[in-house]
């Protein structure tokens, strides 16, 4: 049984670690402050310029001056705090956000990303993921394994116009958990029931299986 | 006290002529000044550079600027809330310049701290790297990019006095603060015009040296672009 996108957010939740800041992007990534593990503490950084941010309004109470990089309306948590554009890159760039969590289109085994454009097709911009992926010290994907014609996003090497060189370390997916490594792909966890087959055939790169591998725990 | 105060948008709006370069605070439509760009959207100029995160949505925001074609061409850092923006961009109407949003805060910062250029590692290895100088520190690739200043930077915040300083609400700030130091003539509109002296000096974000007019918008609409709510359990 392939992944669904809460379970893929589900499974990055257990990456969280005690006392971490963390960015979310959009879509899937945003669902995985659905599973913080109950007994750590994390505060999530949005780009247009909040920390400590928390969850989403009770209807009535929306609040158009307190938004997430998503545009959503969003609420704040005790200690939040509130900057400008400049200062909230500056927590990025400077490496005071721990880990970030992307959405892609395509990762190639070297750890390149693309997420931001579709020649001819779709050209919105890049937002803040090319400043997210050139410093984030710890980059985790979260995306379907194959796109909607069944072809591999998992790649030797993207085809699309890339956001960032060398940056991904690890890529969840409906199929797999996948660590990026100086030899590429290393195949670390299955979904429940999906062979390391099954992940081989939908995956275009070349997929490093040492021993057995586990199926993930959710 | 230096006082900035003039009547409304239109009175702020005086000077702006065609072809000019313009800066617009606000990230989507959270902290857009709303009642300026209401005001030019009636007045009739054109051929402007946009420089804004964001270019609106099709009916409110820079989409009424788009839907008049004052635009000449777009700075911005994502774009994707708007049909008549993409149809302008593709039919080629419309230039754009699309740079990372952390860039694109710094070099509005830059632009008005009086610093030309500096070395960022985001775009590194991309498309917007293209024709840019590279350089190595410690042991990272960087790319030079250039400060940004604007004829007039339209700001907005929450409460303001006639000296010209502001503070802003929630994450309405978000590029406000930094195009209000970019800008030759800054405007800023703000929801409460407060009389000199009741701003508490410790709790200003944006001092009044940076702001040359200020002004009481009429109404605001804030317009929520995805209104997203939990039910109460």
């Amino acid at each position: 049984m392939s992944l669904d996108k809460n379970q893929i957010a589900q499974r990055i939740a257990q990456e969280l670690q005690q006392n971490m800041y963390v960015n979310l992007g959009i879509g899937i990534p945003t669902l995985v402050a659905n599973y913080i593990p109950k007994d750590i503490d994390i505060e999530f950084q949005s780009e247009n310029g909040v920390l400590g941010m928390g969850p989403f309004p009770y209807e009535g109470e929306e609040d158009p001056d307190l938004i997430n990089a998503g545009k959503q309306t969003i609420t704040t948590l005790p200690g939040a705090v509130l900057f400008d554009s400049a200062t909230s890159f500056a927590m990025i760039r400077g490496q005071h956000v721990q880990l970030t969590v992307l959405g892609a289109m395509e990762v190639s085994e070297n750890g390149d990303i693309a997420n931001w454009k579709i020649p001819g097709k779709m050209v919105k911009g890049m937002g803040g993921a090319m400043d997210l992926v050139a410093s984030a010290e710890n980059i985790i994907v979260a995306m379907m394994h194959t796109n909607r014609f069944g072809e591999s996003k998992i790649l030797k090497k993207c085809n699309l116009p890339i956001t960032g060189v060398k940056c991904v370390k690890k890529v969840v997916t409906n199929l797999a958990v996948l660590e990026v490594t100086e030899n590429g792909f290393k195949l670390l966890e299955r979904a429940p029931g999906v062979s390391v087959d099954q992940i081989k055939n939908a995956t275009e790169a070349e997929l490093i299986v040492i021993g057995e591998i586990p199926e993930m725990e959710l | 006290m230096i006082n900035k105060l003039v009547r409304n948008a239109e009175q702020a709006l005086l000077g702006t002529s065609n072809n000019m370069t313009f800066m617009f605070g606000g990230f989507g439509l959270s902290g857009i000044p709303e009642n300026i760009i209401k005001a030019l959207s009636k007045k009739d100029i054109f051929g402007l550079t946009c420089i804004s995160n964001n270019a609106g949505v099709d009916n409110f925001g820079l989409g009424l600027l788009l839907k008049r074609k004052q635009i000449k061409k777009m700075i911005s850092s994502y774009v994707g809330e708007n049909e008549e923006f993409e149809r302008q961009m593709i039919s080629g109407e419309l230039e754009v310049d699309l740079i990372p949003q952390g860039t694109l805060a710094e070099r509005c910062r830059a632009g008005g701290a009086g610093i030309p250029a500096f070395f960022t590692p985001a775009g590194f290895g991309t498309e917007v790297q293209e024709g840019k100088e590279v350089r190595v520190f410690n042991g990272k690739p960087h790319i030079l990019e250039s400060a940004l200043t604007a004829d007039f930077a339209f700001v907005k915040a929450w409460r303001g006095d006639a000296a010209g300083n502001l503070i802003f609400k929630g994450t309405a700030r978000n590029f406000n603060p930094l195009m209000a130091m970019a800008g030759k003539i800054t405007v800023a509109e703000v929801e409460e015009l407060v009389p000199v002296g009741k701003l508490d000096p410790n709790q200003i974000h944006t001092p009044g040296i940076f702001v040359q007019r200020i002004f009481e918008g009429d109404y605001y609409e804030k317009r929520i672009e995805q209104r997203t709510v939990r039910k109460k359990e």
